[in-house]
């Protein structure tokens, strides 16, 4: 059980998928504009990730080691599209404003970095805990990321305003916004890094 | 069909949605291998004659399979399956006919099956020209030549980074901030001189 925690744990802050690994940053940028919409895209990522991580955990014998990749693809892309559908149905506005990013969480790396390195090796209990761990990783830098984006940039989170007469930098809700929050989180993720060695 | 709206989708495909500044498509790649300008040169023209090809066989795939048997639902596993297919034939080709182009971009090819930009041009594509499962007149020539123009505007932007980062090496920047922070906010700087164009999409 310690075990398992471990394997949930190490997601989140020693091997985050977003900071330390710098995996899966093209949807990380694009959906981080506000924290609903992060907080969709982390949902279905952690639901991809954990479907195709049990699913892959438990046929890797059987899987061909020379045809692993494809078969990989196609698990990954399955559950993408049950997330995707289940969105247009239950949710039609966030899939809106998700747009093709939810069709391209297939091509995310986490999700076959993580069936390559983690899945493919290791048993089924273990494996649901690292694709948990690595998803609420992914979705709580997400949330940090949008955050800090949303507050600078409107003013507001979740449609709350947090200080009464902010003056909006709307530059943090443009594209050019999220590469600076990335670039500066990942410098202080060095630096604390360094501070600890 | 006609030149405006050509004119259109070059403009809105290199600069307004420019797909690495704006879109952030094919970003990790971008990061990973603009350091020099021969090998992002290099990438870059692979990943603009994947984006291309794969822009052609989406259109027919989505055109004359999937959407006459009403298989729209399994269109994001057949297109990253056609394209992962795709690259891999590229590469067995390039080995065999040319070993000198397979050594230049032997090494980025695999690295593009899993490039989001591929993926995302054929979605984008689906998204724009296939309108309540019709396609648009002319939506072939319009999928083509919007795959081209995302090619060049990947191009443009990694020629861009690649010749920054290139004079960047020599200088002395805060330790925590070398490679890759310092990449994005470069990328930060240029995403913001790009929004300068955004005017031009109207």
């Amino acid at each position: 059980m310690k075990n398992l925690i471990k394997e949930f744990a190490k997601g989140i802050i020693k091997e985050n998928p977003t900071f330390v690994l710098a995996l899966g940053l093209c949807p990380t940028l694009a959906v981080s504009v506000s924290v609903a919409n992060a907080i969709g895209m982390g949902v279905a990522a952690t639901f991809v990730l954990l479907g195709s991580s049990l699913i892959i955990s438990s046929i890797r014998d059987f899987i061909p080691d020379k045809i692993r990749i494809p078969c990989y693809i196609v698990i990954i892309a399955t559950f993408v599209t049950i997330a995707e559908l289940c969105m247009k149905a239950y949710s039609p506005q966030l899939d809106r404003s998700l747009g093709i990013y939810v069709p391209l969480i297939v091509v995310n790396c986490i999700v076959l970095g993580r069936a390559e390195a983690f899945a493919c090796k290791n048993n089924l209990a273990r494996s649901f805990f690292d694709g948990l761990g690595m998803g609420v990783g992914f979705t709580l830098a997400l949330i940090l990321i949008s955050a800090i984006r949303e507050f600078l940039g409107s003013g507001q989170i979740l449609g709350h305003t947090l200080v009464k007469g902010f003056q909006p930098v709307f530059v943090f809700g443009m594209p050019s916004g999220a590469l600076l929050v990335i670039g500066l989180l990942l410098g202080l993720f060095n630096l604390l890094k360094d501070k600890r060695v | 069909m006609n030149i405006q709206e050509f004119l259109t989708i070059f403009i809105s495909a290199v600069f307004v949605y420019n797909v690495i500044l704006s879109r952030f498509l094919g970003l990790c790649s971008f990061i990973a291998i603009s350091k020099e300008t021969k090998p992002a040169l290099a990438m870059s023209s692979a990943v603009m004659f994947v984006i291309v090809s794969s822009s052609v066989i989406t259109w027919f795939v989505y055109r004359f399979l999937l959407l006459p048997f009403n298989l729209t639902y399994l269109r994001t596993i057949s297109l990253i399956l056609v394209i992962a297919t795709f690259v891999q034939l590229v590469e067995m080709v390039i080995r065999k006919l040319s070993p000198q182009l397979y050594r230049a971009f032997g090494i980025y090819l695999p690295l593009i099956t899993v490039n989001c930009a591929v993926l995302g041009v054929a979605v984008l594509n689906i998204d724009m020209f296939f309108i309540n499962g019709k396609a648009v007149a002319g939506s072939f020539y319009y999928s083509v030549f919007q795959g081209v123009c995302v090619g060049l505007g990947y191009t443009l932007a990694m020629l861009l980074m690649s010749g920054i980062r290139e004079r960047l090496e020599l200088c002395n920047v805060p330790k925590p901030l070398k490679d890759f922070p310092l990449a994005f906010i470069i990328a930060s700087i240029l995403s913001l001189s790009f929004m300068g164009f955004s005017g031009f999409s109207r």
